[in-house]
């Protein structure tokens, strides 16, 4: 009952949808404010049928209801609760419904919050969400329905790959939905914006929120799944460069430009047509990503190209949201308006050269991720293109990027100077070159000594950029807090999102440069000598039950000078169902160092392969990420979004 | 090593059905060398060639047999005497360029190794468009004393005067 | 100008469409991403001497290819794709072709008793313990097959199992050639 509850919510999702796309488009077109109106209640119903059919399926997975082929198929009675119901989104056919879900509660808020907008812009814009989620409802229940029904129902399900079964991987799909639906809004701004042939200023701000919203999940849903690959998987690596990561950097770096261009836009009036292309490309990558994930075209998803229909679908869905907009764009872009003009040495100037260098990185990221792919086509022969092609090419593209990052917010906007910059950033500018000289002087490569100087003058160039607005030391202190409290949350929001980056690249290079392994046999009681510490196998304790688990773990006793410090207790877990092994690292930081422990099998004579990392400085690569998303998140409650969106007659006139 | 494969995949909220057991992964103690140099050289090697069984990951970093049946054979021809280039050469003739995870320079892979210099070049050449267009908000800057001595000049000079003629 | 611009980004578009569409085209005709063709077609087989899974038989070597088209076969005890393929190896044998077994990374043991317990097709059967030679022959896993003109020059190569469709379609017909 409760799973054909769940189909009908979807159905019944599905025709609200067609009218949220299509009576609001038409009402929109002949000024007709009922029609226009439709779009808020429908967008409201979808919500609520989506939720609907998301929560019948969740119960689904709750009681363990083996009579629904994909519970079945992806649960088992002994998971923990909490992984019944992450497991919900562990599939093909869950996850596409909390994408949907996911789009339904955009589309809810859009309708919620979109109260000022001019209510042409709103309807159309919630009517392209409609067809979004048109499209999405047709392919899941064409090709993907989770409330397939099984009969016989099966004594107990299938149960979940074990490695789903980790509190960081259980909630990082769902950020990363967050952040690839999200981009969804933009699109449906920018489409509506469009077909209105109006792009200003205050389209900029509306927009800005969705793009910063979308950006800080999915900011976090990459970071998390870089972490949380680094704590469980035991090889102390944190990104492959594989097709699949790489599908989801690509809207991360086209997101990361557009939040840039919609301050042009913003302030400025400028790179209009740029901008809404932008948007149309961020979310056509989010669609991209999907595609190359589901349809096995690439060899990364080697294991689940199933079946081809879906490819085929998802191929349909993309070739229809992004073909019809950027069809779209190119009518409508020539007869944008140029907007006001800037030197290229300018805050603008900055913007657009941080815009370059993202767009050629992501364009570089997806000729790489699609180069075997085009060879095949083209019948050249087999190539991979792997980690050490994408280090190449990425590194000198965000060189210049991080470069100027500590330029920009020192420049004017319209006209700015070089030189001036250059002097209020030199204090940066000393502090970096001697931190190259210090590192080059113990002897760690140039690429890293310069890796560290670039983190430098980055983390001290926006904190010299954060004394230069408050007139840190300069004025009077009561002036100074005066003017720190006077800042817009936005520009914290930027300090914190750029001191994350420098905190990251510093955390890259060190764990590169200084990262140190031992791989051995150990018996108990053997000492391994490790970043001045002294790692000692104590002891084996086997048979250790979890609840759906035996695990097999080490106690590595972690000593430095004869003080123990921590035990670290790597574990080997045999899942009963499905029966497999997984390995549980453990780490333990103290900086600068992050000890990294792995028991790995046992070795005839009575001894345990162990893998013993050191990685230096690797967690700020976390702690930097964390900080990117935070200073998204503060940008975020700037008073200007929260005030409501200004009305158009409120900016007209008003000149940078 | 196939546990990373499935993280990979969950990326994008994907669950795969296949078996995957992992248990050890990538360099076992028994296959590394005593030689610490050509240790290093082995890993640094591996590290550039892909595990042909399990995609897009490194024999180094694999738990593949075949991965580690590799492993042992570039360190078995670098202790033969051969070079870097000898060896990735020696298992590139019996798998192909397929093996290597950095696609070499050649009429095949041109589009690989240029395009992304192509893209850049090609937004430069936009921005130029870009900031010589005539159809923005002019807003005439204030020009400071040192500019207009400078105007002055080429107005008067006409030496480069032509470029801003376009 | 400012047109042909705007059009740049849905030509590209529908440029990068159209090979996407091909490319499922390609996998619906079974050409998946994961098919890797053998850089071997067309080469001789690599140099190799294998001693024999039963005592008392000869080794057999790359010369012993001379003059004789022959289906190299590797396979393994353990491997359950080799079990599936079996049954239909005496086709190969049965259309003239030199059947040679190389049994990979196995306990010889298991090995001869899979072979009785499963029949024992093989002209010969040869071992090759750590696989090296698998490797010359740029092997992925078993089962895997090779065949081989009677200048010892690879033609074929079958990556997993030979169905009967294959052995029908491909192997047999090019076999018959290259006998000729």
């Amino acid at each position: 009952m409760i799973p054909e509850l769940g189909h009908f919510a979807l159905i019944l999702a599905l025709f609200v949808a067609l009218v949220q796309a299509v009576v609001p488009m038409i009402g929109a077109s002949r000024g007709d404010r009922a029609w226009m109106g439709v779009a808020s209640s429908a967008a409201a119903a979808q919500f609520a049928l989506v939720t609907l059919a998301f929560g019948c399926l969740v119960w689904c997975y709750v009681v363990s209801d083996f009579s629904v082929l994909n519970v079945a198929q992806n649960s088992h009675t002994d998971k923990p609760l909490l992984y019944k119901i992450t497991g919900v989104w562990g599939n093909h056919e869950g996850s596409m419904l909390l994408w949907v879900f996911i789009l339904s509660v955009y589309g809810m808020a859009a309708a919620l919050f979109g109260r000022n907008l001019p209510p042409t812009l709103r309807a159309r814009a919630l009517a392209v969400q409609g067809l979004v989620a048109f499209g999405f409802l047709v392919f899941i229940l064409l090709t993907s329905n989770p409330f397939l029904r099984l009969d016989p129902a099966p004594p107990n399900g299938m149960g979940m790959n074990p490695l789903l079964q980790d509190p960081g991987l259980a909630f990082h799909p769902p950020f990363l939905y967050l952040g690839y639906v999200g981009f969804s809004m933009a699109y449906s701004f920018a489409v509506a914006a469009l077909i209105e042939g109006r792009v200003d200023a205050v389209w900029a701000r509306w927009v800005r929120p969705w793009v910063l919203a979308a950006w800080c999940f999915l900011t976090v849903g990459i970071v998390g799944g870089s972490w949380w690959a680094y704590y469980t998987l035991g090889w102390g690596g944190w990104w492959y460069w594989d097709p699949v990561e790489n599908a989801s950097l690509m809207p991360w770096l086209a997101g990361t430009a557009l939040l840039h261009s919609l301050i042009v836009v913003e302030r400025r009036d400028a790179l209009k047509a740029w901008t809404i292309l932008l948007t149309i490309v961020t979310f056509s990558l989010s669609l991209l990503g999907t595609f190359l994930v589901r349809s096995g075209v690439l060899t990364s998803v080697h294991s689940f190209a199933a079946d081809p229909s879906r490819g085929v679908f998802i191929l349909a869905l993309l070739a229809g949201f992004t073909g019809l907009s950027l069809t779209l764009f190119s009518i409508r872009a020539p007869s944008l308006k140029g907007g006001s003009l800037f030197a290229p040495v300018s805050r603008e100037g900055g913007l657009l050269l941080n815009n370059i260098f993202l767009s050629a990185a992501m364009g570089a990221v997806l000729l790489g991720t699609l180069y075997p792919l085009f060879m095949d086509v083209l019948e050249l022969g087999k190539i991979s293109v792997g980690p050490p092609y994408f280090d190449m090419v990425f590194i000198p593209f965000m060189t210049p990027v991080i470069l100027a990052m500590a330029l920009g917010p020192m420049l004017a906007w319209k006209r700015g100077s070089l030189k001036t910059a250059f002097a209020r950033l030199r204090i940066s500018l000393a502090l970096a070159a001697a931190a190259i000289a210090v590192f080059a002087a113990f002897h760690v490569s140039w690429g890293v000594a310069a890796s560290m100087g670039m983190a430098v003058w980055l983390f001290a160039g926006t904190m010299e950029t954060l004394a230069e607005r408050t007139g840190f030391l300069r004025a009077p202190w009561r002036e100074t807090k005066r003017r720190a409290l006077g800042l817009p949350r936005s520009f914290y929001g930027m300090i914190a999102s750029h001191a994350g980056i420098a905190i990251l690249i510093a955390g890259i290079a060190g764990s590169t440069a200084w990262q140190s392994e031992r791989i051995q046999i150990m018996h108990i009681g053997d000492s391994v000598a490790l970043g001045g510490y002294e790692i000692k196998l104590a002891k084996v304790e086997d048979g250790i039950k979890g609840p759906n688990y035996t695990a097999m773990r080490g106690i590595f006793d972690v000593s430095r000078n004869g003080v123990q410090d921590i035990a670290l207790h790597p574990e080997k877990r045999t899942y009963d169902a499905p029966p497999r092994t997984t390995t549980k690292a453990a780490t333990w930081g103290d900086f600068p160092h992050n000890l990294y422990a792995v028991l790995g099998d046992p070795d005839p004579k009575g001894g345990y392969v162990t893998r013993l990392y050191d990685k230096p400085l690797v967690t700020w690569i976390f702690f930097g990420g964390g900080l990117i998303a935070l200073g998204g998140g503060l940008a975020l409650l700037d008073r200007r979004y929260r005030v409501g969106a200004p009305t158009r007659s409120k900016y007209a006139g008003r000149d940078g | 090593m196939k546990i990373r494969r499935f993280f990979l995949l969950f990326l994008l909220g994907i669950a795969v059905a296949t078996a995957f057991a992992d248990t050890a992964r990538a360099v076992l103690p028994d296959e590394m060398l005593s030689n610490p140099v050509l240790e290093r050289r082995a890993r640094k090697i591996s590290e550039g060639l892909r595990c042909l069984v399990c995609q897009n990951e490194s024999i180094d970093d694999s738990d593949a047999a075949l991965a580690h049946d590799l492993r042992i054979l570039v360190r078995k021809r670098l202790l033969a005497g051969d070079t870097d280039a000898q060896v990735k050469q020696y298992i590139v003739s019996r798998y192909g360029n397929y093996v290597l995870l950095k696609p070499p320079f050649d009429a095949e892979t041109l589009g690989l190794w240029l395009g992304p210099g192509a893209l850049l070049l090609f937004g430069a050449a936009a921005a130029v468009f870009f900031y010589r267009r005539k159809d923005g908000v002019a807003e005439t800057p204030r020009l400071s004393g040192e500019e207009r001595a400078r105007l002055d000049a080429l107005m008067n000079g006409g030496q480069g005067g032509g470029e801003n003629a376009s | 100008m400012k047109k042909v611009f705007a059009m740049l980004p849905v030509a590209v578009f529908a440029v990068l469409v159209g090979f996407f569409i091909y490319r499922l085209v390609l996998i619906d005709h079974g050409d998946t991403p994961n098919l890797i063709p053998s850089v071997m077609i067309g080469r001789s087989a690599p140099a190799f001497d294998l001693p024999p899974l039963f005592d008392g038989q000869p080794h057999f070597a790359a010369k012993d290819l001379q003059g004789k088209v022959t289906l190299i076969n590797f396979f393994a005890s353990w491997c359950e794709a080799c079990r599936a393929e079996h049954g239909f190896l005496g086709e190969v044998k049965q259309a003239g072709i030199r059947l040679i077994g190389i049994d990979y990374k196995d306990d010889p043991k298991d090995a001869k008793a899979w072979l009785a317990r499963m029949g024992d097709p093989y002209d010969e059967v040869v071992t090759d313990a750590d696989g090296r030679t698998a490797i010359n022959f740029g092997l992925y896993g078993v089962p895997e097959s090779y065949l081989i003109d009677k200048k010892g020059v690879i033609r074929f190569k079958q990556t997993g199992e030979l169905t009967p469709d294959v052995i029908r379609s491909q192997v047999v017909p090019l076999a018959r050639e290259l006998s000729r």
